[in-house]
């Protein structure tokens, strides 16, 4: 293994085990391997994987949201009852949810609150803003949005474009800028991060608003996709974000993060979503089928990881 | 001190106290560190050294006192600290392990702003660390995490005295070489002393008072948050600073000269980490674990209870009892009455068919409350009703209700008050003449030399192995202290 470093090794898994699925599902279903196909197998990662950059930001400060499904449902729900008739109202609204998750982050940063708690909390509260906006499924996209996630560029599906759009912003965002390098310190340390004289309440707080931002465009680009809304559209994205991240190779504590696994993770459980249909496995059996994948992917991940950390040791 | 040099100080502390509860941290330090000085801050544990440390680099508010940089009397604070040139580098390694050496080096530099920052810092760190450390193989673009523990520390110094928009004026060395070979602590004092023929300044504190006499201009001594001795280094020899650290021999009451050569080891390990003396300990005796903190005494406790609990089925927990240092941490159920406390550790004496005897635990609680003179009304109380000192009672209680023959105790007296420590020694003592083993982590001198037997480590190793009139304050100085530079 030498030659990698640890950091290679954490997405070398991910982007493999993306691979070995996307070979078995043209393997099984030789047209999936089209243009088109290729878009209705990507099609819903999209905001899958904005939200899975929703959440690798909270995690790269050590922290964890579990509001992120009726989040992103609350956002889609806003844009599908306000964007097309009342655009102003619509990011009026957006706005004050994106303050609402800054405060949030500096009061669990001021008060040492556990993010899990606070999170958990507040999922009640976008919850119900939800069901007040849009009481019944309903609502309806508007149209610059649904041209946009309906169009068809040259070549590449807009699916693909989309996701690697996300994966090189958020790279930009985290791993390239100075505040990626204080929000990743963080998480690494916060104390010596404190020491050298930032002050660690504005770097969550930011955090936490770029995280709500994430998390408004994946609901955005949801609505986009779905023409509609409805208060629960979304929530399971709490957890396939987490497992998205973790598949990624990022980590629950320490800031150890990374935006395009992070991309890679959420392609690969809407995948692994997909293969199982073509495997023509019960929906009933989908969700402990696609529990197996990612305990095999994470297995392997430790494995890798402590035969890296015995070649380290003298 | 004249009004001028106060002024071109890089750093000038008056009349600084700090408590911390009942402990006088610092009471009335007066520390001033002029530019082109190396100052050596020595003294054992408790004597105040961290404390002035994180008070200079404001991390820590004085409760009285002023601090000035260059002259200037700041706001406080680690902001006003760093515009006035102070940088510490501390003992526990403080760079991000998940970020770059690079990306560490912007987080600690606020002045690599900008476009490109990343190439401006890797050509800095990059010249630093070869100034420092020549010939160093230090790949700047690795995370940190991946390196070795001495080369953080390398990386932390060269990003330490790196320069951006300000130059450092005073860098606080807190035991650097701790982790360095001697030749890397080499180049390392070295730098320090080009840096302070520059114009810098340096307080470097160490265990080892050959690096402390070697680089230093000026040495002071602390000792119970004052400073005792501040003096050239010239006039100061090993001997000497060992001397000044100490206090007035006092002569203290040990429990006699008692005979108890023929007495069985109930422990006995071969010497390890390197170091030539085994660790033994009989029956009845009272072993006192000494040194500066964290060099090596918890983990000797640790490895004992391990060596005598290492079986998870049940009936094998009597051989030892533990008593924590950190009650907050590692002691109390905070949640737990006063007896439900004290009783956890004997509950398999206190049970019949599995269910808890109440009226065995009560007798139990009643027992050692009058022994140990808990001062509660009502051992159903919470134990957070109770002082800090019977709280530590009631935790020695736990650990004596057992039938453990032996003892562990990792410090267990910090920040209590003086007349529960008297109550608790005499109860140690009877405990002991009635066949028990203790074996005593202190930092505290007084403690320490009221032990039979006393081991000293350093390093991570016993180097010393003192008994009866060895036992005293001199002796463990000097062997906590090494002479000569690593």
């Amino acid at each position: 293994m030498k030659g990698f470093s640890i950091n290679t090794l954490r997405l070398i898994i991910p982007a493999a085990s993306l691979a070995i699925l996307l070979a078995a599902v043209f393997y099984i279903q030789p047209r999936a391997m089209s243009y088109t196909g290729l878009n209705l197998l990507f099609n819903l990662a999209v905001p899958i994987a904005l939200a899975t950059i929703a959440q690798m930001l909270i995690m790269a400060v050590n922290d964890l949201d579990l509001s992120i499904g009726t989040f992103v449902s609350f956002a889609a729900c806003v844009t599908a009852v306000y964007m097309p008739t009342e655009p102003v109202t619509a990011i009026a609204i957006l706005a004050a949810a994106v303050l609402t998750y800054a405060a949030l982050g500096m009061i669990i940063h001021l008060r040492d609150l556990p993010s899990i708690v606070v999170t958990l909390g507040m999922s009640f509260v976008w919850g119900g803003l939800a069901v007040i906006i849009l009481p019944a499924p309903g609502g309806e996209a508007p149209v610059w949005l649904r041209a946009v996630m309906v169009s068809k560029p040259p070549f590449v599906p807009m699916a693909i474009i989309a996701s690697l759009l996300i994966a090189l912003v958020a790279h930009l965002l985290v791993m390239r800028t100075t505040f990626g390098v204080l929000m990743r310190g963080v998480g690494g340390n916060a104390r010596s991060v404190a020491r050298a004289g930032w002050t660690v309440l504005w770097i969550k707080g930011a955090t936490y608003a770029a995280a709500g931002f994430f998390a408004i465009l994946s609901g955005i680009a949801l609505v986009g996709l779905a023409t509609s809304a409805d208060a629960n559209i979304a929530l399971r994205y709490t957890l396939l974000s987490i497992a998205g991240v973790i598949l990624g190779g990022g980590e629950f504590v320490g800031g150890r993060v990374s935006p395009v696994g992070a991309v890679i993770g959420a392609l690969t459980l809407t995948l692994a979503g997909s293969f199982l249909s073509f495997m023509r496995i019960s929906p009933d059996w989908q969700i402990g089928a696609q529990g197996a994948i990612l305990i095999i992917v994470l297995g392997l991940r430790l494995v890798l990881n402590r035969r890296g950390q015995e070649e380290k040791q003298p | 001190m004249s009004i001028e040099a106060e002024q071109q100080a890089v750093v000038s502390a008056r009349g600084i106290r700090v408590e911390f509860g009942a402990v006088k941290a610092l009471d009335g330090v007066d520390l001033t560190i002029l530019p082109g000085e190396a100052v050596g801050l020595v003294g054992h544990n408790g004597a105040g050294k961290s404390t002035i440390v994180n008070v200079i680099n404001g991390g820590l508010p004085p409760h009285q006192g002023t601090i000035a940089y260059g002259g200037v009397d700041g706001a406080g604070g680690i902001a006003t600290a760093r515009a006035g040139g102070v940088r510490c580098v501390f003992q526990e390694l403080s760079l991000c392990p998940n970020l770059t050496i690079v990306e560490n080096t912007r987080v600690m530099h606020a002045g690599l702003s900008g476009f490109g920052w990343r190439k401006r810092a890797l050509s800095l760190i990059r010249a630093k660390l070869d100034e420092i450390f020549p010939g160093n193989h230090i790949d700047c673009t690795a995370t940190v995490g991946e390196l070795s523990i001495a080369e953080r520390q390398m990386v932390e110094i060269a990003i330490t005295f790196a320069a951006v928009t300000d130059a450092p004026r005073l860098v606080i060395l807190d035991e650097p070489t701790s982790s360095l070979d001697a030749g890397l602590a080499e180049q390392l004092l070295a730098h320090v002393r080009r840096f302070v023929a520059s114009g810098g300044a340096v307080l470097l504190i160490s265990h080892i008072l050959g690096e402390i006499l070697s680089t230093s201009s000026r040495i002071v001594v602390m000792k119970d948050g004052r400073v005792v001795a501040s003096r050239p280094a010239a006039e100061f020899t090993v001997h000497s600073l060992v001397e000044a650290m100490g206090s007035v021999v006092k002569e203290r009451t040990r429990g006699g000269a008692r005979i108890r050569t023929e007495a069985d080891f109930s422990i006995e390990r071969a010497p390890s980490a390197g170091s030539p003396i085994a660790f033994k300990a009989r029956k009845g005796e009272i072993i006192g674990l000494a040194g500066l903190g964290g060099h090596g005494q918890t983990d000797m406790l640790l490895d004992l209870f391990r060596d005598h609990s290492g079986n998870w089925l049940p009936g094998h927990g009597d051989a030892i009892a533990f008593v924590a240092g950190d009650r907050a941490l590692n002691g109390t159920f905070p949640l737990w009455s006063i007896l439900k406390n004290l009783s956890i550790g004997s509950l398999p004496h206190l049970a019949r068919l599995w269910a808890i005897d109440g009226g065995r635990e009560t007798a139990l609680g009643a027992d050692w409350k009058t022994r140990m003179e808990i001062r509660t009304p009502d051992m159903g109380n919470p134990i957070l009703s109770l002082s800090g000192g019977n709280q530590q009672k009631v935790l020695f209680a736990r650990a004596l209700a057992t039938k453990a023959e032996i003892v562990l105790m990792d410090d267990p007296m910090r920040g209590v008050d003086i007349g529960t420590k008297q109550e608790v020694y005499a109860i140690l003592r009877t405990e002991a003449e009635a066949g028990r083993t203790f074996i005593w982590y202190s930092t505290e001198m007084d403690e320490i030399c009221l032990c039979d037997r006393v081991y000293v480590f350093r390093d991570g190793a016993i180097v010393a192995e003192l008994t009866d009139d060895e036992i005293d304050e001199s002796h463990v100085l000097a062997a906590s202290f090494s002479g000569e530079a690593a």
